[in-house]
């Protein structure tokens, strides 16, 4: 009996620790998106606003090296027709090689992919102070933060999945200038509320009215912030909405098969389980069993 | 267990086939009147569970290998292009990633189930002993599978694991370097345990095989611990077992699915969607949540050749268990002090999993040596020592009379 009050103490004392021990990061404020929990759909026009901050403002140094044009008109995406596809595509130039092997740079096609900002890491990193800026094409499931305990949990039931656009979109309205006093932010970096460690490479890439909306949307950081997270989250996951779809009919068929074999198993067992004689009533002394 | 077979098919070419290969009677024997402990509770449907999962990661993993390309310059994209250009290939993947993640869940709750109702006692010990060996070959080839997807976790979880090995005096940096191919862990690395990721899984299939068949001669355990006596005992596998492996396996299905369709990367690590860089170490290197018990223990020990003993010796421990459990009792029904020993178990288990996830300083640190001395306590004096010590509850007389009304 001793020692399991010893463990549970240690039980007890491991739980409180973390408060103490956990790294100094600030949790992302948790934003609202449409395309959370079971039911969740990419919104289409708020994907074709989070398009135009991309390749406006983020692609100047973000690659987005995964993603094709063409797949901005797939089902589940940001609902571009094939026309526009062609029309965007065409926008950009694409290094590519003639008949005779010579380099040429021709308009692009729909099956071609983002062409990347730096043609290489090394010339990315000499770009930009001594870091590469991440390709985007994973982003918004490479970032996270700390959920702690309990927390991590709970996400199991209410399927909190946003952990990355929610810190995408916090470290881009996260930027402080001045720091904090006692800060001390070496030469080249930016203070920044949401960066594990402040001190960020990335400048304040947005201001208000930067990017020009069609629809009426308000032309803030935070809202730009929120559109531009929203796109990465489609460009991570581009078959999110069909595998939520297809989850919800595997789910309701297996919770009907699970029933069905339920009381398939009762009506087997049930003479295993409830002899004749007893469920007839009978005195067990008087039977065989 | 088998016995005879009273299979006697009506088609005439099935009687034909069956007087040359006696297949037909084999399955009969084996799956339809195989005669099963009529009192099994639930807990005794996670081998047909682990079983369906073993299926499940065989059949995804070979579509996977189609489209999976092993080389360390193509592998991560290779599987970004599963996950958006092959058709349901995001499906695939992710079946695949979190199937592991459930088939090690299975595994874990068939192991306590039978070490609470001392499923490894006399006549069982080789059953038992092939089902550690199954838990060492899956931890491999999990782990294998783990580094194939070449994200910075793959990479640097295949680093520090293969690096355990540098432990071993004398010789330990050559095993390393012939582990690796190379230097460093690299294209050659990655070649490897591709090609044994896709080996071991039949190997598993075989011990699987030869674990159902030390289970068939021997009979199963069951919540009593008793053997049968009487055909009143025991009820044939079809239909009772099977439809109740049936039921569970669709409700652990559907759990399956949550994750698969809801949650997909709840158990993974988000690094692991950054791209293996080896000039680049992340802040914190973590195993799957399914190993972290095992990792909690090896950070626990501070001289490293120990920790690589200690992390080993949990693992191989398990297959003595027959022999330092030295009670006559088998079922923790009848064993009250085990029983508390047995949970207090569980805690430590779950305990060190949690701690494995945790940065090795302060209170850390010390819970997880408290925990991993009470792991190895548990195998080497308590369940010893208990054997001898405790005061067990009387054994009912038969299997039926413990589940039916007693006899006025």
């Amino acid at each position: 009996m001793k020692m399991k009050v010893v463990i549970l103490a240690a039980a007890v004392a491991a739980l409180a620790g973390p408060a103490l021990a956990q790294e100094q990061q600030v949790p992302p404020p948790r934003l609202s998106w449409s395309f959370s929990g079971p039911f969740g759909k990419y919104d289409e026009a708020q994907l074709q606003r989070g398009f135009k901050v991309y390749r406006e403002v983020c692609s100047a140094c973000h690659s987005l090296n995964l993603v094709s044009f063409r797949n901005l008109a797939e089902p589940g995406g940001p609902g571009f027709t094939e026309a526009q596809v062609k029309q965007i595509a065409s926008e950009y130039k694409i290094k590519d090689l003639d008949d005779q092997g010579n380099q040429i740079e021709r308009p692009g096609r729909p099956a071609d992919h983002f062409p990347a900002p730096f043609p290489n890491e090394l010339a990315a990193k000499a770009a930009n102070g001594g870091t590469a800026p991440p390709d985007m094409s994973t982003l918004a499931k490479a970032r996270t933060y700390q959920r702690g305990f309990p927390w991590w949990f709970f996400d199991i039931f209410t399927q909190y999945q946003e952990e990355g656009p929610d810190y995408i979109a916090a470290i881009v309205t996260g930027f402080r200038d001045p720091p904090p006093k006692g800060f001390n932010l070496p030469p080249g970096g930016h203070y920044n509320v949401y960066f594990p460690g402040h001190n960020i490479a990335m400048p304040p890439p947005l201001t208000d009215g930067q990017v020009k909306y069609d629809d009426g949307s308000p032309e803030t950081v935070q809202q730009y912030a929120q559109d531009a997270a929203a796109f990465l989250m489609w460009a991570s996951e581009p078959h999110m909405m069909a595998r939520k779809r297809l989850g919800f009919q595997v789910i309701i068929f297996l919770i009907v098969l699970s029933g069905l074999l339920y009381f398939t198993k009762k009506k087997v067992w049930h003479e295993v389980e409830v002899p004749r004689e007893l469920a007839h009533g009978q005195d067990p002394s008087k039977t065989s069993i | 267990m088998s016995g005879h077979s009273t299979y006697q098919p009506q088609n005439r070419f099935l009687q034909w086939f069956e007087k040359r290969l006696p297949i037909g009677g084999l399955i009969h024997s084996s799956f339809v009147v195989y005669p099963t402990p009529r009192n099994l509770n639930y807990w005794w449907t996670f081998g047909g569970i682990l079983t369906f999962m073993l299926g499940v990661q065989i059949i995804t993993g070979i579509v996977l290998a189609m489209h999976y390309t092993p080389q360390a310059d193509m592998a991560f994209n290779s599987v970004e292009g599963i996950m958006r250009d092959v058709n349901y290939g995001w499906l695939l993947r992710y079946v695949h990633a979190n199937g592991a993640s459930m088939f090690f869940l299975a595994a874990y709750i068939h192991l306590f189930r039978g070490m609470y109702y001392g499923s490894y006692k006399e006549p069982r010990e080789v059953l038992w002993i092939l089902g550690v060996i199954l838990l060492l070959l899956m931890i491999a080839t999990g782990f294998m599978g783990y580094v194939l997807v070449w994200g910075q976790m793959s990479f640097w979880a295949a680093t520090v694991i293969t690096n355990l090995f540098s432990a071993i005096p004398g010789f330990g940096d050559a095993i390393v370097t012939w582990l690796w191919g190379g230097y460093a862990v690299g294209n050659p690395t990655l070649n490897r345990f591709y090609s044994l990721h896709y080996l071991l899984p039949f190997v598993i299939a075989g011990v699987v095989v030869l674990h159902i068949w030390a289970l068939h001669v021997v009979g199963q355990n069951n919540p009593a611990g008793i053997e049968p006596k009487s055909d009143k005992d025991t009820v044939p596998f079809t239909p009772y077992a099977t439809v109740k492996d049936g039921f569970l396996m669709a409700c652990y299905c559907i759990l399956f699915a949550w994750f698969v369709f809801y949650i997909p990367n709840f158990l993974m690590h988000a690094d692991n969607y950054i791209p293996a860089n080896p000039a680049v170490t992340p802040s914190e290197i973590v195993p799957e949540w399914y190993y972290l018990p095992f990792y909690a223990i090896l950070r626990s020990i501070p001289d490293k050749l120990l920790g690589v003993i200690a992390l080993f010796s949990s693992i191989v421990i398990l297959a003595f268990l027959p022999w330092l459990d030295t009670s006559k009792v088998r079922s923790a029904r009848y064993r009250p002090l085990y029983r508390q020993f047995f949970w207090l178990f569980v805690i430590a288990a779950i305990g060190l999993g949690w701690l494995g996830s945790k940065p090795p300083e302060g209170i850390y640190v010390v819970v997880s040596r408290i925990f991993t001395a009470y792991y190895f306590l548990y195998f080497l004096v308590i369940l010893p020592l208990l054997g001898i010590f405790e005061k067990t509850k009387a054994l009912p007389n038969s299997i039926s009379e413990s589940v039916l009304p007693a006899k006025a």
